[in-house]
C-alpha cells in the first residue's frame, strides 16, 4: 500500500493537500474524515483531501492537546520505591505524530499511561485541552478514555471470541459518533477479513484490527505502546503504515512508544526519555513513510 | 520441605478463596452425614441404656381382667425372665385453664418402683405414698406442657368418681419415650400424658383388687420371642387378652425406631448433593488450574520431574482442600448433631441423652469426599501428567471460535459484541458451563426439597382434618356402650349431629402376611367421619359390602379388592372370619380398615355396641359441652379435632420451617460456591478482555456485564434443570420417608417452585454483587502488558 501527498493550498495554519491512496485491492479510501478540531472534510473517493498541521509553526499557534507539568510517578514495589518519572514537562499538539524513545524502565509507558488516563501521576499536573486530569477519579478517567483516547498495545489484546468486525463494533457501541466498523477496517485494509476471528488472523492483521478498533470511535489521540514489538519487519511496516495513515488522514494526535529508534524518522517530534526524565526532544524536518524505514 | 511442596502451599494460598468455597461445600456434605451418623448413634445409645436400665419389657399384652396368680403361670413359660402385671387405664383429666378435657394414661406402680420392670425414672420430687390422698408421678413432657411441679394437683374422672390427683414427682419411663394419644398423628403433650399411681389405689378406684389388665414380660437373652408369645396368648386369651406384641409393635418404640430409620435414609440425600456439587467445582477449578500452570508444569518436567511426581503434587492439593473440608465438616457435624439432639429432646425423652460422635460416619464421609474430589479432578490431573514439555511452553494461539452453534444458526448476527462474548465463551466451555448449570440446578433442587414438605403437610392436614373428618369432637368410651349412648351424646349441650362407631382390635391375615390393627365400624354413609377415595369423594360402606382398607395396609398384606382376608378378632370370643376386601383408599397415617358398623356387629355376633361417637357441636357451645363431658364417667378419651389439627400443624410446621431455612442456607451456599468459582474462572480467562474493555473506555459497570451476563445465563439455564431435579428429589424423599405410620403424598405447589426460584435468583444476585467487586479491582495495565 502506498500513499502519495500533493499539497494544494494553505488556510491559516492548515495546509490542505490531495492524497491518493492505493491499496492492493485497488483505489480505496474513507469517504469522510474528521478535522482535528471537529470539522468534517469531504473528499472524492480514492483521493484524500487531508488537513495537516504545519508542524514547523510556533507552538503557541497550535492547539495544545496534552499539557504535562512537572509530573512524577513513584511506584511502591514491595519495600522498594521505583521512581518511574522524575519531573516531566511536555506538551502534545493536535495532529502531531510523536515517537517516544527510551530504554526499558525509562518511564515511557508510565508517561503514556498517565496521558491516556490509565494511571495518575504522583505529583504534577496533566491537562487534556481544558480538562484537568490531575485528581480525576476512576469514573472521570474512564469517560475521558471513552471519549478521547484510542490505545494500541504490543500484544493486540483483541477479544478472541469476537470477529474482527465485532471487535471494532465494541467501541462503536459506547462511542458518541463512531465510524462504521466496516469503514474502520477498510482504513487499515482489512475490510475483506472482517468476519474472521483473531485465531484466523496473522499477528500483523490482528494488530491492524486493534488499530481499527482504536480509531473506530474517532479518538482525539491515539496512544501506541510498542505496536510493532511482537511483529517481524515486514508486518511491522504494514502496521506502522496504517498508524501513519490514520495520523495523516484523520489528523489524530498519535504517540508511539518504541525501542526501535528507526521508527523515530516517521515522527514530527521525537521525545527521548532516560531514567524518568526527558533527555532530548527533536523535530524532524522531513518525515519518512513507514515503507522507507529500514531496520 | 521439598520445593514442590512449597509450591503446593503457594498455590493453595493463591487460590484460598476458591479453595474455601469448595472446601465449605464439601464440608457441608460431610457435616450433614456426620450429624446424621452421630445423632443416630447418640439416640441408639441413649435408647439402649434407657431400655436396659429401665428394664423395658420385650413382650406386652393387654387384657380385660386377669387374676394376679396368672403371673406365676406366665413366669413358668420357658425363656421368661421377669413378669410385671399392672393396671392401665385411660382417664379424663380436668386441667385448670383448659376448656377441653385432657386425657391421660394411668399406669400402676409397685411399692418399689426402682426395681420393677418398665421402671419410672424420677426426674423431680418423690415416689407416691400408697396411703392417704392419691399421689401420682406425672410424665415429664406433660408436666412441662402445663408447667406442673410437685405439689400441684388436678382432677380426674376415675371409675365414675371425680378424684383429686396430687403430683409428687415428675418422671420418665422407657415405655413412653414418645407418647401419642391413640388416634392422633403426632404427640400433643398438653392433651395427653402419662401418670403413675400406686397400684393399691388404682385397684380400688377401678375395682381391680387382686387383678390386672396389663402384662409385660422380659425375656432371657437369645429367647425365641415367637414361642413365648404363642404360649402367652394361650394363657391370656381366657382373660380377654388381645394378642401379645413385641417391641416392634410397641407404639413408643416403633415411633423412635421410625425416626432413626428416617434419619438414616435422609442422611444420604443432602450429602450426596453437596458431594456432587463439590465434584463439579473440583473439576472446573482444577481444569483451569492445570491449564494456567501449563508452563510451570512443562518447566518442572524439563527439569526432570516425573509425571507421577507432578500428579502427586496435584493430588496433595486436592487432599489439602478435602482436609479443610473435613475439619469444617467435623466441626459442623458435631455442632449440628448437638442441635439435632436438642430438637429431639422435645419429643423423645431419655433420662440421659448421650452425645456421641460417630467415627464410622466421619470416616465414610471424609473418604467419600476424597474419592469424589479425586474423581472430579481426575481428568485435569491426568492432563497434567501427560503434558509434553516442548508443546506446553509454546505460547498459545488465540482460541478458535469457528463453527459454533450460535454461528451456524446465524444467531450471532443479531447479537451485540458483548452478548457474542458471553454466548461464545459459554458455548466453547460447554463442559464447565454444563457443570456450573448442574451445580446451580442442584442448589435449586435442594430448595424444592426443603420446601415441598410444607405443601405435603398442608395437603395431609386438608385431606385428614378438613375433608375427611368433619366432626368437632370424638369421644371414646371406657367400655363399649349400648345404642342409647348415641342418644345421650346427641343430647349433650350444643351437639348438632352425632355419629357412632365401633372399634375392635383384630389381626388381619392374607396368606403369610398379617397385620394387627383395629376395624372401625362406621355408618353406611358417614357424614361426620368420612372415608375418601383418591378423588377425595366419600366412599360409602354398605352392609355386606366388605372391608375398605388403606393403601398401606393393602401393600402390607399384599391384597387387593375382591380378595378375601382372614379377620381374627382379638377380643370377646376371639372368632375368626373371612371377609372380602371391597375398596382400597389412600391415606397418610397408620394403616386403617373400615367396615359397615352393622356388618361389624354381625361379625362379632353382638347387638348394637358403640366404642365412641363423633360429634358436631354448634359454634360457641363447645365449652358447656366439655363441662358436661368432664362429669361423664363413661368417657375415656376426648379428641378435639381443631386442637389436634392445630397441634399437628404447629408441630410439623415448626420442623418443616427449620428444614426450609436450613435448606435455603445450604442452597445459597451452593449457589454462591458455584457462582464464585465460575466467576473466578471467567475472570481468569477474561482478565485480558475485561481490561481491554476498561482501557477502551467501558465503565466498570459495562465491563462487568460480560461476567454478570455469563452468570445470568448459567442461573437462568439452571432453573428449568433444577426444578425437575427438585421434583425427583422430593419424590425420592417421599419414598424414603414411607414408613408404616406415615406416608407422604408428593404434593408440590407452584408457589414452592416460585419460592425456590426466587431464592436461587436472590442468591445469584447477591453473589454477583460480590463478584462485581472483582472487576472493580482489576489491574488494567499489568494484565495487558503480558503475553497470554
Amino acid at each position: 500500500m502506498q500513499t502519495a501527498d500533493q499539497p494544494v493550498c494553505e488556510i491559516g495554519s492548515i495546509r490542505f493537500h490531495w492524497s491518493v491512496t492505493c491499496t492492493a485491492e485497488g483505489a480505496e479510501a474513507p469517504l469522510a474524515s474528521r478535522h482535528p478540531a471537529g470539522k468534517v472534510c469531504w473528499r472524492p473517493l480514492g483521493i484524500d483531501f487531508e488537513p495537516v498541521h504545519n508542524m514547523n509553526e510556533t507552538a503557541t499557534a497550535r492547539e495544545c492537546v496534552f499539557h504535562a507539568d512537572a509530573i512524577t510517578k513513584v511506584y511502591q514495589m514491595g519495600e522498594v520505591q521505583v521512581h518511574a518519572l522524575r519531573g516531566i514537562d511536555i506538551e502534545f499538539y493536535a495532529g502531531e505524530f510523536i515517537v517516544i524513545l527510551g530504554a526499558s524502565g525509562s518511564g515511557k509507558s508510565t508517561l503514556l499511561n498517565i496521558l491516556g488516563g490509565l494511571d495518575v501521576p504522583t505529583t504534577g499536573r496533566v491537562r487534556f485541552r481544558d480538562q484537568e486530569l490531575t485528581g480525576a477519579d476512576e469514573d472521570e478517567l474512564t469517560w475521558f478514555r471513552r471519549k478521547h483516547v484510542g490505545f494500541i498495545f504490543q500484544f493486540y489484546n483483541l477479544i478472541s471470541s469476537l470477529t474482527a468486525q465485532e471487535n471494532v463494533a465494541l467501541v462503536a457501541d459506547i462511542a458518541r459518533d463512531p465510524m462504521e466498523p466496516a469503514e474502520a477496517l477498510r482504513l487499515v485494509g482489512l475490510h475483506d477479513r472482517r468476519d474472521h476471528y483473531p485465531s484466523q488472523l496473522s499477528g500483523g492483521e490482528q494488530q491492524r484490527v486493534a488499530i481499527a478498533r482504536a480509531i473506530g470511535k474517532r479518538p482525539d489521540v491515539l496512544l501506541c505502546d510498542e505496536p510493532t514489538g511482537a511483529l517481524d519487519v515486514k508486518t511491522g511496516t504494514v502496521v506502522l503504515d496504517a498508524i501513519d495513515r490514520i495520523n495523516r488522514q484523520l489528523g489524530t494526535l498519535t504517540a508511539v512508544i518504541t525501542h526501535n529508534a528507526t521508527i523515530a524518522d516517521m515522527a514530527h517530534r521525537v521525545i527521548v526519555l532516560s531514567d524518568g526524565r526527558i533527555a532530548e526532544i527533536r523535530e524532524n524536518r522531513t518525515r519518512k513513510n513507514a515503507s522507507e524505514l529500514v531496520w | 520441605m521439598k520445593a514442590l511442596d512449597r509450591m503446593l502451599f503457594a498455590d493453595a494460598r493463591r487460590m484460598w478463596r476458591q479453595g474455601i468455597a469448595i472446601s465449605t461445600l464439601l464440608g457441608c456434605g460431610i457435616a450433614v452425614f456426620v450429624m446424621s451418623g452421630s445423632t443416630m448413634r447418640s439416640l441408639e445409645a441413649s435408647r439402649r441404656q434407657y431400655y436396659s436400665q429401665g428394664r423395658f419389657g420385650d413382650v406386652f399384652v393387654s387384657l380385660v381382667r386377669a387374676p394376679n396368680r396368672l403371673a406365676n403361670r406366665v413366669e413358668a413359660i420357658p425363656d421368661v425372665q421377669r413378669v410385671q402385671t399392672r393396671i392401665v387405664r385411660d382417664v379424663l383429666l380436668d386441667v385448670p385453664n383448659m376448656v377441653e378435657p385432657a386425657s391421660c394414661r394411668l399406669v400402676s406402680i409397685e411399692a418399689d418402683p426402682e426395681r420393677s420392670m418398665n421402671r419410672v425414672f424420677l426426674r423431680r420430687g418423690r415416689y407416691p405414698k400408697t396411703s392417704g390422698r392419691v399421689e401420682v408421678i406425672a410424665s415429664e413432657l406433660f408436666a412441662e406442657a402445663h408447667g406442673l411441679v410437685p405439689g400441684d394437683h388436678m382432677d380426674a374422672i376415675m371409675g365414675g368418681r371425680r378424684e383429686r390427683l396430687h403430683i409428687v414427682g415428675i418422671g420418665l419411663s422407657p415405655e413412653f419415650v414418645y407418647v401419642v394419644q391413640p388416634g392422633l398423628l403426632v404427640t400433643d403433650d398438653r392433651r395427653y400424658g402419662v401418670m403413675w399411681m400406686p397400684r393399691r389405689q388404682m385397684a380400688s378406684a377401678f375395682n381391680m383388687e387382686g387383678a390386672f389388665n396389663d402384662l409385660s414380660v422380659q425375656l432371657r437373652p437369645r429367647a425365641s420371642t415367637e414361642n413365648v408369645m404363642q404360649r402367652l396368648d394361650a394363657l391370656t386369651r381366657p382373660f380377654g387378652g388381645t394378642d401379645s406384641f413385641d417391641r416392634e409393635d410397641q407404639q413408643s418404640h416403633r415411633r423412635v425406631a421410625d425416626e432413626i430409620h428416617q434419619m438414616s435414609t435422609m442422611a444420604y440425600v443432602t450429602p450426596s448433593i453437596f458431594l456432587a456439587v463439590s465434584a463439579f467445582l473440583f473439576n472446573i477449578v482444577f481444569s483451569r488450574l492445570v491449564h494456567q500452570q501449563k508452563e510451570q508444569i512443562a518447566t518442572l518436567r524439563a527439569f526432570g520431574y516425573l509425571p507421577r511426581e507432578i500428579g502427586l503434587h496435584y493430588v496433595k492439593l486436592v487432599a489439602l482442600l478435602v482436609g479443610v473440608g473435613a475439619v469444617v465438616g467435623l466441626a459442623g457435624g458435631i455442632w449440628l448433631s448437638d442441635w439435632m439432639l436438642d430438637q429431639y429432646a422435645r419429643f423423645f425423652r431419655f433420662p440421659t441423652m448421650h452425645r456421641l460422635f460417630s467415627f464410622g460416619s466421619a470416616t465414610i464421609a471424609i473418604g467419600s469426599g476424597l474419592v469424589v474430589a479425586l474423581l472430579g479432578t481426575y481428568s485435569a490431573i491426568r492432563r497434567a501428567t501427560q503434558l509434553v514439555p516442548a508443546e506446553a511452553m509454546r505460547p498459545e494461539a488465540p482460541r478458535d471460535y469457528r463453527g459454533l452453534l450460535s454461528e451456524r444458526f446465524g444467531i450471532s448476527r443479531w447479537m451485540s459484541p458483548i452478548t457474542g462474548m458471553i454466548v461464545r465463551r459459554l458455548e466453547t466451555n460447554r463442559r464447565a458451563t454444563a457443570l456450573s448449570v448442574l451445580g446451580m440446578a442442584l442448589g435449586l433442587a435442594v430448595l424444592v426439597l426443603g420446601s415441598f414438605m410444607e405443601d405435603t403437610v398442608d395437603y395431609v392436614i386438608d385431606a385428614e382434618f378438613q375433608r375427611s373428618q368433619r366432626q368437632d369432637v370424638m369421644l371414646t368410651f371406657v367400655e363399649a356402650e349400648s345404642a342409647s349412648a348415641l342418644h345421650d351424646a346427641k343430647h349433650l349441650p350444643g351437639v348438632t349431629a352425632a355419629e357412632s362407631f365401633r372399634a375392635v382390635p383384630v389381626r388381619l391375615v392374607s396368606g403369610r402376611k398379617s397385620y394387627r390393627t383395629a376395624i372401625m365400624g362406621l355408618e353406611s354413609d358417614p357424614k361426620l367421619f368420612r372415608v375418601l377415595d383418591d378423588q377425595q369423594r366419600p366412599i360409602s360402606l354398605p352392609p355386606r359390602g366388605g372391608l375398605t382398607i388403606s393403601e398401606k395396609l393393602a401393600e402390607i398384606l399384599q391384597t387387593r379388592p375382591g380378595q378375601m382376608l382372614t379377620v381374627e378378632i382379638l377380643e370377646g370370643d376371639r372368632m375368626t372370619r373371612q371377609v372380602p376386601v371391597a375398596k382400597v383408599f389412600p391415606n397418610f397415617t397408620e394403616p386403617t380398615v373400615y367396615l359397615n358398623r352393622i356388618e361389624l356387629h354381625q361379625l362379632l355376633r353382638e347387638g348394637e355396641k358403640l366404642s365412641g361417637v363423633y360429634l358436631s357441636v354448634a359454634p360457641g357451645q363447645i365449652e358447656p359441652m366439655y363441662r358436661e363431658i368432664k362429669q361423664t364417667p363413661s368417657v375415656a378419651g376426648v379428641m378435639d379435632k381443631n386442637a389436634a389439627m392445630n397441634n399437628f400443624r404447629e408441630m410439623v410446621s415448626e420442623s418443616t420451617s427449620v428444614m426450609r431455612t436450613v435448606n435455603a442456607i445450604f442452597a445459597t451456599m451452593i449457589a454462591f460456591g458455584v457462582i464464585y468459582n465460575c466467576s473466578m474462572i471467567i475472570l481468569a480467562e477474561r482478565a485480558r478482555d475485561l481490561a481491554t474493555l476498561r482501557v477502551m473506555g467501558f465503565t466498570r459497570h459495562e465491563a462487568a456485564r460480560v461476567l454478570l451476563g455469563e452468570i445470568a445465563v448459567i442461573t437462568l439455564l439452571a432453573i428449568p434443570v433444577g426444578l425437575p431435579f427438585g421434583y425427583g428429589f422430593a419424590y425420592l424423599t417421599t419414598l424414603l420417608l414411607d414408613t408404616e405410620t406415615h406416608r407422604f403424598p408428593l404434593i408440590i405447589q407452584p408457589s414452592t417452585y416460585a419460592y425456590s426460584t426466587m431464592v436461587i435468583l436472590i442468591a445469584s444476585a447477591v453473589s454477583c454483587l460480590y463478584v462485581r467487586r472483582l472487576v472493580n479491582d482489576l489491574e488494567m495495565i499489568s494484565v495487558l502488558k503480558v503475553k497470554e
